[in-house]
């Protein structure tokens, strides 16, 4: 088992608390086992990069971080919370209050416009003001004047600065993003990083970004690297140094 | 290749495919039916007619004529060793009133008085066994098993028919001559010919009188040709290959209009099929680029997907062939009352054949449009997914999608000029249907654009996001409002149709219109009945006479001879006119045309009236002359005027109205109408009136409506059967529809979940939905099934349309309800499914 406990805990309240997890999945006579005994934390404001090769089961950890699967074996407490527990609308809950996600198609919602695409995760939360904080949140992040275009209408660059307005609309403890520029050009890509990064710093969410990108895993504080399922090496990196 | 390629589609594909199996379960569940109706009608036609020869009148065989019918089949029996007097039986028809004495009541029914051993051939089936032989000897009568069950009649009762009191003997359980339903209008009680009472039969009382022979080892059918122009007019010949001629159209008719109905169902089939490769196309195209990139050519794509779709449309068409050949065995069931005799229902190749023939056909030729998408898919678009568009644009100008459309409307046109009863109706029928589906599909299309301007900010997530789903790209919902909407269209048609006929009876008991009516008195009867109907403290609203003549001549020609060669005459032409005599209109009547003549003042033709349809029918306009045959007696008339008349009063209402002066000494009886204030005031009267007048006759309001009401739960029980496989398919178009969306939607319910949404705001969306859905094919139905109902009231049964409010809006709920049922049933277990698969974007 490989455990990186994070040694600048204390005195920080911990958002994320992965402990001895495992996923095993049966194919008829078979059984794969993609996450072995991972454990790590995460506390506010941090900031993480999971990289590792195809099929070492990083969008696996994320899934389970984020209570959309349950693990084999394991603990995952978020934000305060054992999710392994709790029912789908429960987990969802937690995912509407506390968590925000970054995908690397995007995934709006095609028959919404880019406000109401927005206004989503604000509204399912039940805020009165769904509509000025989706509105307040594009404009951050540059795209006051598309408010009424559909998806289809957004460029690729567009569409994800959508899907990080989305993500930060309800103000989330902790925002995981899956290789969230993979679908776009370098210039628009570093666009896309720039924008997250500003936004985390700004609100002081803590990130977990799933990421094939060394140069993007640098700009975070910590790359945790996975391999076969297994945490090879968690560190800081060298931002973590320059970073006040 | 085809077969790899389907591999994962096939289930979601089939259930599309079932859509046109119902058709074809429809199809080949009507015409094996035809197919053992034609046969039993070989069969059993001797029984049809029950004898090898029948002699029919509405007048009374003269001597003459007597004397000639014994000479000429008496001649040809002695040929073959037979005693013209041993094998004849007589049967004369009427109507009469039955007095029921324990009960009290009284009831018109069709007397059937009968001599001799009729009928020689086919099933006279009673309860008991043997009153069908007894009923003669005893004296005794037979009676329906619907007139039993109103009155609470057993064997033993009495009844009185005229003066002349019978025993019931048995009920009539089946004959072979008489489908079950004449008995809904007038129920039918057999007697003995001998000892009928004879004023039953007095001049101007409607009375059918017939003849039958038994005569095996003859040839009939010359003997009928030898007979043909001996015997006079009046006399029709029944032979049993004539008898065999006049079923087998009739039935045949029968079981072609419900082949239109199994067409239906197959047309809406065919939309769904149409839909299924479009949506399989659609998502298809990334493997055909991929196809092509290795090197397949768009006609090689295009057949790999052409051969899926013909493997498909085979299954489906031996899934429909197969349920059609178990359903055929519940069709006789369905149409039982209309059935003569019962069918030894038997398995027949032919039709299993022609299902399985349109089943297949029908899919190619709606798969032929869809498909050709895949000849347009370039391999470009496995690297760029958005090189689709312009390609598509391009197709819906080819020539290519020109020749599909044309080859599936000539293939439905087709197919529909040989299942209709003849070509023309068959077409018209799939035009009118095409018309139905383009309206329901132009008025979808219009309330979808409406959704999508009414979806404003205000409203919650959930319901904006269902009402989005109506228009998101790729959307069904033209489909399913088709597919709902047009079986919700035949049922609220039905509804509007049945209650536009009830109400139209029911009007007439409004305000103090008459509602009870007394026929067959005669004259010196007239004041005595009078008298009678005051003393029991009724009002005499009116008092008509009526002559009974036909028509001989118009314009100075012989009308009659005229037509004589045509293959269908008119039925003007050979009607018996039951006409009256008056001064002035009455207040049914609007005068149209010419001047109405009250009285004759003697010279020249006599001035007539007629009523509008009838002038139509006969082609005679104001100024013409017609010449009526009043009972041996021609006389020359001219047409004076034309009247419009409402026939929905319960009145009496005439085709011809002549001035007085004319027909006052002609044999003749009256009609006397009155209104009772209850039905119970009704049934007294009545059963006075017939006790102390025996041969006088009573019909009132509520037995009509009460016929009428029997009739249309018979027919709308097998119009409802049939519409029900264009329900089902509608249905199945619908959950055909909702598994293909549930597939694309399971993307976005697992997006909103990772976002935080609840099961139960996915459900709601859902129910939003498909609860939209539904209430637009509701409506939509409603759109068009008034106005179709409007059209029909209106040129159909000439009354104003009448709405039935309550069951519309219930049926209306239902259809909304069940819509949004299987919708939010479809989406059961979507919530559940791995959130993992949007993080991998698969």
């Amino acid at each position: 088992m490989v455990s990186v406990s994070d040694e600048r805990t204390g005195k920080e309240q911990r958002v994320l608390e992965v402990t001895d997890l495992s996923k095993t999945y049966q194919s008829g006579q078979r059984s794969l086992t993609v996450l072995h005994d991972v454990s790590f934390t995460l506390n506010d404001g941090d900031t993480c990069a999971v990289l590792g090769p195809s099929g070492s089961g990083k969008t696996t950890l994320l899934g389970l971080c984020a209570g959309l699967d349950t693990p084999s074996s394991g603990r995952v407490v978020l934000c305060g919370t054992d999710v392994g527990p709790l029912n789908e609308d429960a987990r969802s809950r937690i995912r509407n209050e506390h968590v925000g996600f970054v995908f690397q198609s995007f995934r709006l919602i095609p028959t919404l416009t880019a406000l109401e695409n927005v206004m989503v995760p604000a509204e399912l939360r039940g805020r009165a003001d769904a509509r000025d904080a989706a509105q307040r949140v594009l404009e951050q992040v540059g795209l006051g004047d598309r408010l009424s275009h559909y998806p289809v209408q957004l460029s690729g660059g567009e569409q994800q600065r959508v899907g990080l307005a989305r993500a930060f609309v309800n103000a989330p403890r902790i925002l995981f993003a899956d290789e969230p520029t993979g679908n776009l050009d370098d210039e628009t890509s570093q666009a896309i990083q720039e924008l997250l990064f500003a936004l985390n710093r700004e609100r002081g969410t803590t990130l977990v970004v799933v990421t094939h990108d060394e140069a993007l895993a640098e700009k975070t504080d910590r790359i945790v690297r996975l391999r076969r399922g297994t945490i090879v090496s968690d560190s800081p990196t060298h931002a973590s140094e320059i970073r006040p | 290749m085809a077969l790899r390629d389907s591999r994962g589609s096939r289930r979601r594909l089939l259930l599309f495919v079932l859509s046109m199996s119902v058709g074809v379960a429809a199809l080949v569940a009507i015409n094996g039916f035809g197919a053992n109706l034609g046969r039993a009608v070989e069969e059993q036609a001797l029984g049809l007619l029950g004898a090898d020869l029948g002699l029919e009148s509405d007048l009374p065989f003269a001597d003459s004529t007597e004397a000639l019918i014994r000479d000429i089949v008496g001649e040809a029996a002695a040929g073959v060793g037979l005693d013209v007097n041993e094998v004849q039986a007589r049967r004369t028809t009427f109507a009469s009133m039955a007095y029921f004495p324990r009960q009290q009541a009284t009831r018109i029914v069709s007397v059937r008085a009968t001599s001799g051993s009729f009928p020689f051939y086919g099933t006279f089936e009673t309860a008991p066994t043997d009153a069908a032989d007894t009923y003669r000897d005893l004296a005794g009568a037979l009676i329906d098993p619907s007139l039993a069950t109103q009155f609470g009649l057993s064997v033993g009762d009495t009844m009185r028919v005229g003066q002349v009191y019978y025993p019931i003997v048995g009920t009539i359980e089946q004959t072979s001559s008489e489908p079950a339903f004449v008995s809904l209008v007038s129920p039918r009680v057999y007697v003995p010919l001998a000892g009928v009472d004879e004023e039953l039969l007095a001049f101007g009382s409607r009375v059918d009188y017939e003849i039958f022979f038994r005569l095996g080892g003859i040839d009939v059918e010359a003997l009928a040709e030898d007979l043909d122009g001996r015997l006079p007019r009046e006399v029709e010949i029944h032979t049993v290959d004539r008898e065999r001629e006049a079923w087998s159209e009739a039935l045949g008719n029968l079981y072609r209009f419900l082949g239109l109905i199994a067409l239906t169902a197959l047309l809406l089939g065919s939309i769904g099929v149409a839909s299924a490769i479009h949506v399989y196309i659609q998502q298809r195209r990334q493997t055909v680029a991929l196809l092509r990139c290795v090197g397949v050519t768009p006609k090689r794509a295009m057949q790999i997907y052409l051969l899926q779709a013909s493997l498909l449309g085979l299954v489906g068409a031996a899934i429909g062939a197969a349920a059609g050949t178990l359903l055929q065995f519940l069709v006789p069931g369905v149409l039982a009352q209309a059935l003569p005799f019962e069918i030894d229902m038997r398995l027949y190749p032919g039709p299993i054949l022609v299902g399985l023939f349109a089943g297949v056909g029908i899919t190619l030729l709606f798969a032929w449009l869809p498909l050709l998408a895949v000849r347009d898919v370039s391999p470009l678009s496995a690297l760029r997914a958005d090189v689709e568009t312009g390609q598509l644009a391009r197709t819906v100008r080819s020539p290519r999608r020109l020749a599909a459309l044309v080859a599936a409307a000539v293939g439905v046109l087709t197919f529909g000029a040989f299942q209709g009863p003849t070509p023309t109706v068959g077409l018209a029928y799939v035009i009118g249907i095409a018309v139905v589906l383009a309206v329901l599909g132009l008025v979808a299309w219009g309330a979808t654009h409406l959704v999508r301007k009414l979806v404003s900010p205000g409203l919650t997530y959930p319901v904006r996001q269902g009402l989005a789903n109506l228009y998101r790209p790729s959307n069904q919902t033209r489909l399913i409002l088709l597919a709902v909407g047009f079986g919700a269209f035949i049922v609220f048609t039905l509804l509007i149709v049945r209650s536009t006929l009830l109400s139209q009876v029911r009007l007439a008991d409004e305000g103090e219109r008459p509602n009870l009516i007394f026929f067959d008195v005669q004259p010196d009867q007239l004041e005595a009945v009078r008298t009678r109907v005051v003393d029991l403290e009724l009002p005499v609203v009116e008092e008509a006479p009526i002559v009974t003549m036909r028509l001989a001549a118009i314009g100075g020609r012989d009308f009659r001879a005229e037509r004589e060669g045509e293959a269908e005459q008119s039925w003007a032409v050979d009607h018996e006119y039951r006409s009256t005599y008056r001064a002035q209109l009455t207040e049914t009547e609007t005068l149209i045309d010419g001047t109405f003549v009250g009285t004759y003042d003697g010279t020249g033709p006599v001035p007539i009236s007629l009523e509008q349809d009838i002038a139509l029918e006969l082609d005679v306009a104001v100024g013409d002359t017609m010449v009526f045959d009043v009972q041996g007696r021609q006389m020359t008339t001219l047409v004076s005027s034309i009247r419009l008349v409402d026939w929905n009063r319960m009145q009496t209402n005439f085709f011809v109205v002549f001035p007085t002066g004319v027909l006052e000494r002609a044999p003749q009886t009256w009609v006397l109408v009155s209104r009772a204030a209850s039905a119970e005031q009704s049934g007294g009267a009545q059963a006075a009136v017939v006790s102390d007048f025996p041969n006088v006759s009573a019909i009132d309001l509520s037995l009509i409506i009460g016929v009428l009401e029997d009739l249309f739960a018979q027919l709308s029980a097998v119009i409802q059967f049939m519409a029900l496989f264009s329900i089902v398919t509608g249905l199945v178009i619908l959950a055909g529809a909702v598994v293909v969306s549930r597939y694309r939607r399971i993307d976005e319910v697992v997006l909103l979940k990772t976002l935080g949404a609840s099961r139960a705001v996915v459900r709601r969306i859902s129910a939003v939905e498909y609860l939209s859905l539904g209430v637009l094919a509701s409506t939509v139905a409603l759109l068009l099934s008034v106005p179709v109902g409007w059209l029909l009231a209106k040129y159909a049964f000439e009354t104003p349309i009448a709405l039935p409010f309550g069951s519309l809006a219930v049926a209306a709920a239902a259809v909304a309800g069940i819509t949004m049922l299987i919708g939010v049933a479809n989406s059961r277990g979507i919530y559940a499914a791995p959130a993992l698969q949007v993080l991998r974007g698969s």
